[in-house]
């Protein structure tokens, strides 16, 4: 990479600049499908609550990447398996209990601390071939492949495919789970399937943002458009829309400058958040 | 289905949970179109005879035929309130799309409406739930965020939800439970307006008759497992209560009209009913 990207003054030199590499092209493309598939998973998250469930599965991708990479097999598969049999291994203790995650936080806070750990160790291993935990945890829009580029495409298409058919017994279930299990909705059924399709939202995610800054595209914008409508389908847009707007930002500004993505993308996520729930305090004080 | 079949009719119905018999011998008919109201002290086994009714639960013994035919076959035709607290302060979900849900949020994939005819099936629907919402008396309120919504207009939207679909057959588990006197009265007269205008049998689970006099067809008193059903006049009475009970109850009746029960025992508290919440 012998980009010396500097910022001009004229907009659409730095746009074409932008798009002047292949590497950026992998990383803009890759961040705009990470940005839709986590935005609109994500929306589901934030109303079910299931942050917690979340970051558990954010935080098994660490040792999938760095275990993966030992074995000898390709980073990326190591997020999906290591996240999809977390969400395996999640699913049952959801079952069953009225307020889902409510009572298993000490398991699963067990199991988190433990995967962080053996992630280090298989780094500490293999330290050749992975450099730092820096990247893994907190993120890259460097070396994205082509191949890990399509990859991203089919399992957002895949998983949003899922999602578009689990979309309406899904949200009857998270808003009223005994309603919508007595209305004929096979609630442990759905629970499951959006639990895996959260799995692979959170794998491909990881590979952008660094396994521990997965919410700032998970999390925060659908956050973020349910404190601007309670509407399903227009949330679900701006909720895309808060997330593209934050990627692209991000990307952009992370490509003039030395300082890692998972900042800026955080940064902006954060400053959204900050900004819709300020003034909203200010709109229902006026009220 | 057939539409004279009664709305439920238990015949020696038994339900164990754990190895515990909670339902021993259970026997009663609802007819279409009855208010019933389902009585009895904690941990008699209420909620769980709703939730065999629904099919929720199996039986151990006996027989439950809802609308004519097995529980879950019926499930399109029963509309369902389970016994709950309210949605907490930070729920953002409008009472308009929980109707809706109460609608289509059984069917997978979603709504395009693409056709002339889904087009049509559409502005059907939305009217219904217009029409439902109107009939709860919640149109005020149908678009702010249930959060924001006190337990009785919350109990509102919920029953309203429970009878989108137009069931014949409404079940709601203790839906004046933590709602103050003067929402269980109006509540208690919602359903029963419900109750004739749908044309929709209702049975109801009450943990005091008294918000619920003069708008009952009949009441079912459930005490250590068995199932008293009738009048008010004549189940609420100290012979047939301590006949229930196997010991002995006195009813009184105060100057207003209340019923007062003394001396039935609470169940023991690892009954196994739940009553965690």
């Amino acid at each position: 990479m012998s980009a010396n990207p500097s910022l001009s003054l004229n907009p659409i030199a730095d746009l074409r600049q932008l798009f002047a590499f292949p590497f950026m092209v992998n990383a803009l493309e890759a961040g705009t499908i990470v940005a839709v598939l986590a935005s609109v998973v994500g929306w589901y998250v934030v109303l079910r609550r299931q942050t917690f469930a979340s970051h558990t599965l954010s935080v098994m991708a660490f040792p999938g990447a760095t275990g993966a990479a030992l074995a000898g097999l390709p980073i990326s598969l190591g997020y999906y398996l290591a996240c999809t049999l977390a969400a395996l291994a999640l699913g049952p203790t959801s079952r069953g209990s009225r307020r889902r995650y409510g009572s298993e936080t000490a398991t699963i806070g067990t199991v988190q601390t433990v995967g962080l750990a053996a992630g280090f160790l298989f780094l500490s291993l293999n330290q050749a071939v992975l450099g730092g935990p820096d990247s893994l945890l907190f993120g890259t829009f460097l070396g994205i492949t082509r191949s890990q580029v399509l990859i991203l495409l089919a399992v957002a298409v895949a998983s949003l495919g899922a999602l578009t058919a689990l979309a309406r017994p899904l949200l009857f279930a998270s808003v009223d789970r005994e309603v919508a299990r007595a209305s004929g909705v096979p609630v442990a059924l759905v629970d499951a399937g959006f639990l895996l399709i959260l799995a692979l939202a959170i794998a491909a995610t990881s590979q952008l943002t660094g396994a521990l800054l997965v919410f700032a595209l998970l999390v925060t914008p659908p956050a973020c458009a349910q404190l601007v409508t309670m509407r399903p389908l227009a949330g679900l847009a701006l909720s895309v829309g808060f997330a593209l707007a934050i990627v692209w930002l991000g990307l952009g500004i992370a490509y003039f400058t030395i300082y890692p993505i998972g900042f800026y993308i955080t940064t902006l996520a954060f400053g959204l958040y900050l900004l819709l729930r300020v003034s909203r305090a200010v709109r229902e004080r006026r009220r | 289905m057939i539409d004279t079949a009664p709305a439920v009719r238990l015949a020696g119905a038994h339900v164990r949970i754990g190895g515990r018999e909670i339902l021993g011998d259970v026997s009663l008919t609802i007819e279409p179109g009855e208010f019933v109201a389902v009585l009895g002290p904690n941990g008699a086994g209420k909620s769980t005879l709703m939730r065999a009714i629904l099919g929720l639960v199996p039986l151990a013994g006996g027989t439950v035929d809802v609308l004519g035919t097995a529980p879950q076959r019926a499930r399109g035709s029963v509309g369902y309130l389970p016994q709950r607290q309210s949605f907490d302060r930070q729920t953002r979900v409008r009472g308009v799309d929980l109707v809706q849900l109460g609608l289509d949020g059984a069917r997978w994939g979603v709504p395009l409406a693409l056709t002339a005819n889904a087009r049509r099936r559409r502005t059907v629907e939305r009217e219904r739930v217009r029409q439902v919402i109107e009939l709860v008396g919640a149109s005020a309120y149908a678009t702010r965020a249930l959060g924001e919504l006190s337990g009785g207009e919350q109990q509102r939207l919920l029953i309203a939800a429970a009878l989108v679909r137009r069931p014949r057959l409404l079940i709601l588990d203790e839906p004046l439970d933590s709602l103050d006197l003067p929402n269980q009265a109006a509540v208690a007269g919602l359903v029963r307006r419900i109750s004739s205008a749908e044309n929709v049998a209702v049975l109801l689970v009450a943990h005091d008759v008294n918000p619920l006099l003069g708008y009952l067809d009949r009441v079912v008193y459930l005490a250590a497992g068995r199932a008293l059903a009738g009048e008010v006049e004549d189940v609420i009475t100290a012979p047939e209560l301590s006949a229930l009970y196997g010991t002995q109850i006195e009813v009184l009746r105060t100057s207003d009209g209340r019923l007062v029960v003394v001396g039935q025992p609470e169940a023991p508290h690892h009954h196994g009913h739940r009553h965690d919440h």
